[in-house]
């Protein structure tokens, strides 16, 4: 294959308008996702993430069944969700993560039976996994839109989503309403999954809301840099996940999602500070001067272990 | 590391006193389950003076904490703080809290300049957007704890002492005229137990109110001017120090161990 034909292979995909939706959808999920992700990690809430998006199957079903656009029914189930997990907890002696589980489990099952029940229409596996190939020009439209808003909000009072995730106590202490950004937090959490539906599917989407996240708080000190990094990495593995797939010929938001794990991986052993090679540098370092310094003073070495 | 400079800082501006700076009166607090938590606590705390609670884990001292801090909700009794409900004077941004240092992820990427501006969110607009005056706020209080050369670390590299001088940082620029400070000592060094004795005395020289929360019987005794001695979930002794900092008190609150403090 000459150098011409090899180009031509490589620009192919996008000479296909759903491959450049496709490719534009991708990479406008991973920007919001991973905007989202910072915080989601930093709260701990990656358990809540992957429990608001299974809870939407039900609402995605009925939104479907009675012609509603699919993102009002999982919003509406996603808010069910996070509500019913607030109220349970706080009124019973069963802990969070329990809670947690218990309330999507159930919901999520709720969802299968509706879909084995109720609807031919509706593909199970595209609501799953996604179908961003396949994806309609409402579709898109919804995406946009949803995405724009939530990912406006966010950063327009990420301070004090920030605060609110770093120490509460303070929050509250100038006034702030802990309890409205609780549920602030969780509503662009539910409205963030319902922008990445599409994309990568119900399973997924916990790998979009948590993984960028992750790789940039291994990559950095400082949030405003993390939420930089996590967003050109994820909107990098949108772009590049959605072009690979189109040759692998596979599941479009798995390669997005691998692509994302493999980043988070490389941060992990390369990370210039908090990465697992700089660590044991550092280790090594600090051995070696101890010993050195043993050198130096042949007397107290045997004392050292006071230090 | 800390320079004499420090000191030579304008004093605070002077706190508006009338009436009580904070009250709590006859407060029953529950938990959840219905079991009580504190049972019949009142304290009277006057603008400029520094109250020094004092208690072994679990006797109801951080129960007190997060009820005047508006945190749990008393069953029957009173919090007033400024003569409104806590919750009010929160929302004044009259209340300012320096956390235990147990309570912070250090891990988290924000810097010591971040963490001091955060005192100065309630002062800006909902954008918190800092104005110019924000910033100087912040860059004095630094200057006050002594920590200006470090304000770009981020809070992690700090040590236990420093970690303690940013937070109280943070309250400072929030400038309300009531502070609690939960366990400020705890893993502090020499130098930073003497910058925060000097700059609460200085707060209180100024009108301020401050509540401590404290295992260091040494620090209440040379500079609290009230204890509040708590046990079996209610305020046993109050008053100033040197009457309710008696063997016999300490005794009651911590049994032998400690009763050696006081003499």
């Amino acid at each position: 294959m000459d150098i011409a034909q090899f180009f031509q292979q490589a620009i192919a995909p996008f000479t296909y308008g759903f491959m450049v939706k496709a490719t534009l959808v991708s990479a406008l999920t991973g920007a919001i996702c991973a905007v989202l992700s910072c915080y989601v990690i930093l709260k701990g809430w990656s358990l809540m993430g992957d429990a608001v998006s299974h809870s939407v199957l039900p609402g995605v079903v009925i939104a479907y069944l009675v012609g509603l656009p699919f993102t009002v029914g999982a919003f509406a189930f996603g808010l069910l969700s996070v509500v019913s997990i607030g109220y349970i907890k706080s009124r019973s002696r069963v802990k969070e993560d329990t809670v947690i589980g218990v309330v999507f489990t159930t919901l999520f099952a709720l969802g299968l039976v509706m879909i084995s029940k109720v609807s031919s229409e509706v593909h199970l596996s595209h609501i799953l996994f996604g179908d961003v190939l396949g994806i309609s020009d409402g579709d898109v439209l919804q995406t946009v839109i949803v995405g724009t808003l939530t990912l406006t909000g966010v950063l327009m009072f990420r301070k004090d989503l920030l605060l609110f995730c770093f120490d509460p106590t303070h929050a509250r202490s100038i006034g702030l309403n802990t309890t409205f950004l609780y549920y602030a937090l969780l509503t662009v959490l539910a409205l963030t999954i319902v922008t990445a539906l599409q994309t990568v599917g119900i399973i997924l989407v916990v790998a979009m809301l948590v993984t960028p996240g992750a790789t940039a708080y291994l990559l950095t000190d400082k949030f405003s840099k993390m939420l930089v990094i996590a967003a050109a990495s994820s909107v990098f593995c949108g772009v590049v996940g959605t072009y690979i797939s189109y040759f692998l010929d596979g599941a479009t938001g798995g390669c997005i999602v691998v692509l994302q794990g493999i980043l988070f991986m490389l941060a992990f052993f390369f990370a210039p500070k908090h990465g697992m090679l700089a660590k044991s540098r550092e280790r090594r370092k600090s051995q070696l001067e101890d010993v050195l310094e043993r050198g130096n003073l042949p007397s107290s070495a045997g004392g050292m272990g006071n230090d | 590391m800390l320079n004499a400079h420090t000191s030579a800082r304008a004093p605070f501006p002077q706190a508006h006193s009338s009436g009580p700076s904070l009250k709590v009166e006859r407060v029953n607090v529950a938990y959840s389950e219905g079991k009580l938590a504190l049972r019949d606590a009142s304290l009277t705390l006057e603008h400029g003076s520094i109250c020094g609670l004092i208690g072994l884990n679990g006797s109801g001292k951080s129960t007190l904490f997060k009820t005047i801090m508006g945190f749990l909700n008393p069953l029957s009794g009173t919090v007033t703080v400024l003569g409104r409900s806590s919750r009010e004077a929160q929302k004044a941004g009259q209340v300012s809290y320096v956390p235990q240092s147990e309570e912070v992820d250090w891990n988290f990427p924000v810097s010591v300049w971040d963490v001091v501006l955060m005192g100065r969110y309630g002062h800006m607009n909902r954008l918190r957007i800092p104005k110019k005056q924000d910033l100087e706020i912040a860059r004095d209080s630094l200057e006050r704890v002594g920590m200006t050369a470090f304000k770009d670390r981020q809070i992690g590299e700090l040590s236990g002492g420093q970690r303690k001088r940013a937070f109280l940082a943070r309250a400072l620029a929030q400038q309300g005229q009531v502070m609690l400070l939960d366990e400020p000592f705890g893993g502090v060094d020499a130098t930073t137990e003497e910058v925060i004795i000097r700059l609460l005395t200085e707060l209180k020289n100024a009108g301020h109110t401050v509540l401590i929360s404290t295992h260091d019987l040494d620090s209440v005794r040379s500079f609290c001017d009230t204890v509040a001695l708590i046990a079996g979930r209610t305020v046993l002794e109050y008053g100033p120090t040197e009457q309710v900092f008696t063997p016999d008190n300490l005794m009651r609150v911590f049994g032998g161990a400690a009763s050696h403090a006081a003499s």
